[in-house]
């Protein structure tokens, strides 16, 4: 009788034992699920120096972000870390920090951080909401934070917008922006929405704007994780098409033949879900000459003459901006405390403004610390179809700027057909790369810069259909920190922009 | 009734002295495997001198210089093998020594060395450079471009015959020497004659 008393507890505590274990397991799986889902939050940081974003961490219970990495690219910043303590300098302000501590000293005057400063490996992470205090000292200026949506405005930076239904025609409505500006575009049943997410957009007077057009009714306008967006509900299917300067969107009923090219460029394009996940951004709106569909698609496309649901329709870009390295490859150790990858991302953000300030559709590969292999990135540029990509590096030795064409590998497989070799693809565009380069060379020069034009076996360029070169900046002078100022970026930007724009022509059709 | 199973005792002795012994070239196994691991770490990573005697031969070494980007002919007066392939190797190990040394114009990482070269006909050259050459090299297209285009040049210059180039670390292709210069393809000699060009042009 014992016994068997012994044998049922021990059967019990074996079964509550085995459901304890199952139901732990469970709830790992179920937190891992949920963490998994979670998605990162980003900051993005609106700026005349740059546009950026940056990731937003999670301390207790708190949103903190690294305030060296935020700083980074508004001027010349240096981080000094002496557990408890970290020093910043920027623009020779000095922040004194202390770990644990929620008060800061910025040239001496006492901040409330209304949070306790973390360090974690050397990075400084300091309070979201703490920016609007910290900035205005450090940068001497205003600073605007969205802490809900997760933007930011340093300056008197904003671009404006007005939405408008032409009396002429109601199923028309026009976005007129103050600003070049580059949304990606995506259409679902009764709705188009823009997301912008590079461009500083800022709210119209109301969130809600009704047009009373029987077509399009009305369009509000939100803010969520770093973006704005901007949606617009519909009775038809709408297309969305891009004035040459980028400050003019226009919406218009998609007749079913551009519905169809559209959707098939979708496909293939630079704006499928594998390329977001890829860290390219940059998508937008299809302008008139998109690739052409195939008749198979046309045919689909007028028996139904919806969009599909969720289809994005890619823009067709110019330029194509790679920012070299990124993510787990940091190119050049510039200095113990800067990497070639965050060199290149800000100067991809530079010129892109540059070019788009010219009329010149761009697109940034990696505007984010993403992983791209070498294939991928020949991969985006020859399937956006621009007319010129440009290559950027960084480095430490020697000074100015050098730029590269490609030197071919020897041999290859023959072309055949439509098809290029992978490995000599550029083959054909080579006399175009070195007018590119030579035009950028001669501004460069404009702006007393010491520059360079060589070969080099530095791929993705062998790997590029059409004109493409890389750009190594270089220090102006034996100092290393020049690399990183505004001023150096903007000349050289400036320069590549204006090289660019000179043989725009030569280069090909502008979308 | 229970029946015990007997054991020899013969047996139980037996055992002991088996399971003694694997206990005895255990312990003996981990000493010398410690010994035979702490000169090896210890070791001499600087490259092989060589050991080459007998006449001397005049060559071209194209020597790179950091300071001002350029790659510049220089004539050495070495010592040769006459294997084709040797000749090769001691050619690009001379090239190394410049380089390593403490007044070198393009420092390499110290250990760094010329495993072997390869000259397969027709007209393939395949370099074998170890890891300490690459893994420590500096990173930078230029940087890179002149230590490709000083290896290549020197060898095309002074072993005729040789169109495309393959540089191998470590045995095995790598995708760029430190980031940037491309190793995954073959090298189109001709075409770094004319990268030559450029690079012996300063600035």
């Amino acid at each position: 009788m014992h016994s068997n008393r012994s044998r049922i507890s021990g059967h019990a505590i074996r079964g509550s034992r085995s459901i304890g274990v199952a139901a732990g397991t469970l709830l790992f799986f179920a937190v891992l699920l949920v963490s998994a889902a979670a998605p990162e939050r980003h900051l993005s940081i609106y700026s005349s120096a740059a546009n950026y974003s940056l990731p937003i961490v999670r301390r207790e219970g708190r949103d903190y972000i690294g305030l060296l990495e935020l700083l980074d690219p508004q001027g010349t910043v240096s981080a000094k870390s002496e557990p408890p303590r970290w020093r910043l300098h920027c623009n020779n302000i000095l922040g004194d920090f202390t770990v644990d501590k929620s008060h800061a000293l910025i040239q001496g005057r006492d901040i409330d951080l209304s949070g306790k400063f973390l360090l974690e490996n050397g990075h400084g992470l300091v309070p979201l909401s703490s920016l609007n205090a910290l900035l205005p000292r450090f940068l001497g200026g205003p600073a605007t934070l969205h802490e809900e949506s997760g933007r930011l405005f340093i300056g008197s930076i904003a671009t404006h917008f007005t939405a408008t239904v032409p009396p002429d025609d109601a199923s028309h409505l026009v976005f007129r922006f103050t600003a070049p500006v580059n949304p990606s575009v995506a259409s679902e049943p009764g709705k188009l929405r823009m997301t912008f997410s590079r461009e500083p957009l800022t709210a119209p007077a109301s969130p809600t704007l009704t047009f009373g057009s029987k077509t399009i009714p009305s369009a509000t306008y939100s803010e969520n994780n770093g973006a704005a967006e901007i949606t617009v509900t519909t009775t038809v299917p709408l297309m969305a098409s891009f004035s040459p300067d980028g400050r003019t969107i226009t919406l218009a009923p998609a007749k079913s033949q551009t519905t169809a090219i559209a959707t098939g460029v979708t496909g293939s394009g630079v704006t499928g879900p594998g390329v977001t996940a890829s860290g390219v951004t940059g998508s937008g709106p299809a302008a008139t000459s998109a690739p052409a569909a195939t008749p198979a698609q046309n045919t689909t496309a007028a028996q139904s003459p919806a969009a599909s649901p969720s289809a994005s329709v890619p823009r067709r870009y110019f330029a194509v901006v790679d920012a070299s390295h990124g993510g787990n490859d940091r190119g050049e150790a510039l200095s113990t405390t800067l990497a070639e990858k965050d060199v290149t991302v800000a100067f991809a953000r530079r010129l892109r403004q540059e070019l788009e300030n010219r009329g010149i559709p761009t697109l940034v590969l990696r505007d984010s610390d993403a992983n791209l292999s070498l294939d991928e990135r020949a991969f985006f540029a020859n399937t956006t179809h621009a007319a010129v990509y440009v290559a950027l590096h960084a480095a430490s030795n020697g000074h100015g700027v050098r730029l590269y064409t490609a030197l071919l590998p020897y041999g290859g497989e023959e072309d055949r057909g439509p098809f290029r070799s992978w490995t000599t693809a550029q083959q054909s565009s080579i006399p175009l790369s070195q007018a590119a380069a030579a035009s950028v060379a001669v501004e460069l020069r404009k702006q007393q810069v010491s520059v360079r034009i060589l070969t080099a076996p530095l791929r993705p360029l062998n790997n590029i259909v059409t004109a493409a070169l890389a750009v190594e900046v270089a220090p102006p002078a034996s100092d290393l920190s020049q690399l990183t100022s505004p001023d150096y970026q903007q000349v050289i930007a400036s320069a590549v922009a204006n090289g660019i724009a000179a043989i725009r022509g030569q280069l090909g059709d502008a979308p | 009734m229970i029946r015990e199973t007997m054991i020899p005792r013969s047996f139980f002795i037996a055992l002991s002295v088996l399971l003694l012994a694997v206990l005895s070239m255990s312990i003996y196994a981990w000493y010398m495997r410690g010994r035979a691991a702490g000169p090896l770490a210890s070791s001499d990573t600087r490259p092989v001198v060589p050991l080459v005697a007998g006449p001397t031969e005049r060559v071209t070494l194209f020597v790179a210089y950091d300071d001002v980007g350029v790659l510049h002919a220089q004539s050495a007066q070495i010592p040769l093998p006459s294997v084709r392939q040797q000749r090769a190797e001691e050619l690009l190990r001379a090239l190394l020594a410049l380089y390593l040394d403490k007044s070198s114009p393009h420092p390499l990482p110290q250990g760094s060395d010329i495993r072997s070269v390869y000259l397969v006909d027709p007209g393939l050259a395949v370099i074998d450079i170890n890891a300490a050459f690459a893994d420590g090299h500096r990173s930078g297209v230029l940087s890179e471009e002149l230590t490709v285009a000083s290896l290549i040049q020197t060898l095309s210059a002074n072993i005729p015959g040789i169109l495309k180039v393959k540089i191998l670390v470590e045995g095995k292709e790598r995708e760029t020497l430190a980031g940037h210069a491309d190793l995954s393809n073959f090298f189109d000699v001709s075409a770094v004659n004319q990268l030559t060009a450029q690079l012996q042009a300063a600035l």
